[in-house]
């Protein structure tokens, strides 16, 4: 398989040669051979954090995808400090103007609204240009009967925007269910890791929520828990899989069979022109 | 309005002060002949949400308030007011049985946010958050949320998604409380007063922003006095949502957290 397509948009070929390291078996891959793997670590198997694009790479059909509203950028709207820099030094880290990437593609044949969030990006963080291009994509979808699949992976709320980073959470959440009221599909795929502000409004409202194996996936962070509580967390807590123990996950699904299972989904639901 | 040059710092002092009322407290103030509900059906009932029906000024309501209690033991029985999953789906069971009936819900937010416990995280604290915005959302009833103290987060966000959003002069409303702000930030818990000044989470900056409708004035007045205003404006903010058909109270509320960072 080709680089170009596994992650499209011809963005992978030029770092073919370049070396990453996973961060938890400490072996070192050529990126070429991560994305052979869909950037699963050959070693020991741990699932690297991908960025956007690459997931578009694996998850939406070759030149289908047209991205939107990528233009949109945030500012300093609540005049915090630093954060003009944080800004500047996410986009040069991430190549992104925000951290979730926005459009419409194919699935297998499926046409889908897309939103695939990036923790490349001040860790994915939720502010008011995030909140906006979500929650404009569920109205598009609204409007033109499509399903919407989402990717989510956030620190939560962006508090560099306050009050209005917050309120994200009820703008996107009253978009979903617009969208939902109107009969769309909704999909969230969680990955490492979805927390805070994001787990607790469109990350938990999928129709169908699907997690990648051993993805954090949580409200409160475990820190925070431990000091009010005085309690040593359990093993495994607020990964993926117990997630699924307790409820709140319909399947843990491997990246690699991922567009498979999506693709099945958007068939039984008979929703983006199946074939 | 009120006294700009209080320190957002102090304001978050004010607003977390024993002696204030509590959300629940303040409730109870407005309300005549309260009955309270308990338990969400699923699981439990969840004491830092103090809830029920009664009447205001004559008109039957829903009310959902945070009680962060009296005496330590009983602050200790609420967790300080901080809800619990079990808290938020009694709030959603409640307001449901509101729009059921017709009835207006009033909603008073007052602690540190959603409680940050190993249960609360196995009985999905994330998803019953998001289940109240969801649901809120369009709910076919009017809503209004009143910030009486300290707004903290999601855990407020749960209970703040009405037509009307007020506040009173020294509550707080933060996407973050400024203690962990500046941990973040600066490694340095003992730069709050900094963390509060950034984060702009005053009622003024709030009203400015266009997040909330309504500051209630504390300046110089008692807590009888403040509650008799309180009331005066819940009471004329019902009669006009009340005036609007369905659609048009459902596409305000929207429209509310729609203009936010559009």
């Amino acid at each position: 398989m080709n680089l170009k397509k596994l992650f499209g948009f011809g963005k992978a070929d030029s770092k073919a040669d370049e070396e990453r390291s996973c961060k938890k078996c400490g072996g070192t891959f050529k990126y070429s051979a991560l994305a052979e793997n869909n950037m699963v670590c050959p070693e020991c198997g741990t699932y690297m954090r991908m960025r956007a694009w690459e997931r578009l790479g694996i998850t939406v059909d070759e030149n289908s995808f047209t991205e939107l509203y990528g233009e949109l950028q945030s500012r300093n709207i609540i005049d915090f400090p630093e954060y003009e820099e944080k800004l500047e030094k996410a986009k040069t880290a991430s190549g992104l103007n925000e951290g979730v990437v926005c459009g419409i593609g194919m699935v297998e044949g499926h046409k889908c609204a897309v939103f695939v969030m990036d923790s490349s990006f001040m860790m994915g963080s939720m502010g008011t240009v995030v909140g906006e291009k979500i929650t404009r994509l569920f109205e598009k979808a609204t409007e033109e009967n499509l399903p919407v699949i989402g990717f989510t992976t956030s620190g939560g709320a962006r508090m560099q925007e306050g009050i209005l980073s917050l309120m994200q959470m009820a703008k996107v959440s009253g978009a979903v269910k617009r969208h939902s009221d109107n009969g769309g599909l909704y999909i969230t795929v969680l990955t490492d890791p979805t927390t805070g502000g994001v787990t607790a409004s469109f990350a938990m409202l999928g129709d169908i929520i699907i997690s990648e194996p051993k993805a954090l996936v949580g409200f409160a962070g475990a820190r925070v828990i431990e000091q009010t509580t005085g309690k040593k967390l359990p093993e495994g807590f607020q990964r993926a899989e117990f997630m699924l123990e307790h409820g709140f996950v319909d399947a843990i699904v491997e990246r690699k069979n991922m567009k498979e299972t999506l693709s099945k989904l958007l068939k039984i639901h008979r929703v983006g022109g199946a074939v | 309005m009120g006294n700009t040059e209080i320190k957002a710092y102090d304001r978050a002092r004010a607003a977390r002060g024993s002696q204030r009322p509590s959300a629940g407290g303040y409730m109870k103030l407005l309300i005549d002949d309260f009955i309270e509900l308990h338990g969400d059906r699923r699981f439990g009932d969840d004491p830092a949400i103090f809830s029920g029906v009664g009447f205001l000024n004559g008109e039957p309501v829903t009310v959902v308030a945070m009680e962060r209690g009296d005496t330590i033991e009983d602050r200790m029985r609420r967790k300080f007011g901080c809800p619990t999953p079990e808290g938020y789906r009694k709030a959603l069971r409640l307001m449901k049985e509101a729009e059921k009936f017709h009835r207006p819900v009033l909603c008073f937010i007052g602690s540190s946010g959603a409680y940050p416990g190993i249960e609360a995280e196995e009985r999905g604290q994330g998803e019953a958050i998001a289940e109240n915005l969801y649901e809120m959302m369009t709910l076919k009833t009017p809503v209004i949320s009143v910030v009486v103290g300290e707004g903290g987060s999601g855990g407020a966000l749960a209970l703040g998604v009405g037509n009307t959003v007020v506040m009173l002069e020294n509550a707080i409303y933060s996407v973050i409380s400024p203690e962990a702000c500046a941990t973040i930030l600066w490694k340095d818990a003992a730069k709050a007063p900094e963390a509060a000044e950034a984060l702009k989470f005053t009622a003024e900056n709030l009203f400015e922003f266009g997040v909330i409708e309504k500051i209630i004035s504390e300046t110089n007045r008692t807590v009888d006095e403040i509650a008799a205003e309180l009331k005066d404006y819940l009471t004329t903010q019902i009669a006009e949502k009340k005036k609007l058909s369905e659609k048009e109270l459902l596409d305000e509320r929207y429209n509310k957290f729609r203009k936010i960072g559009a």
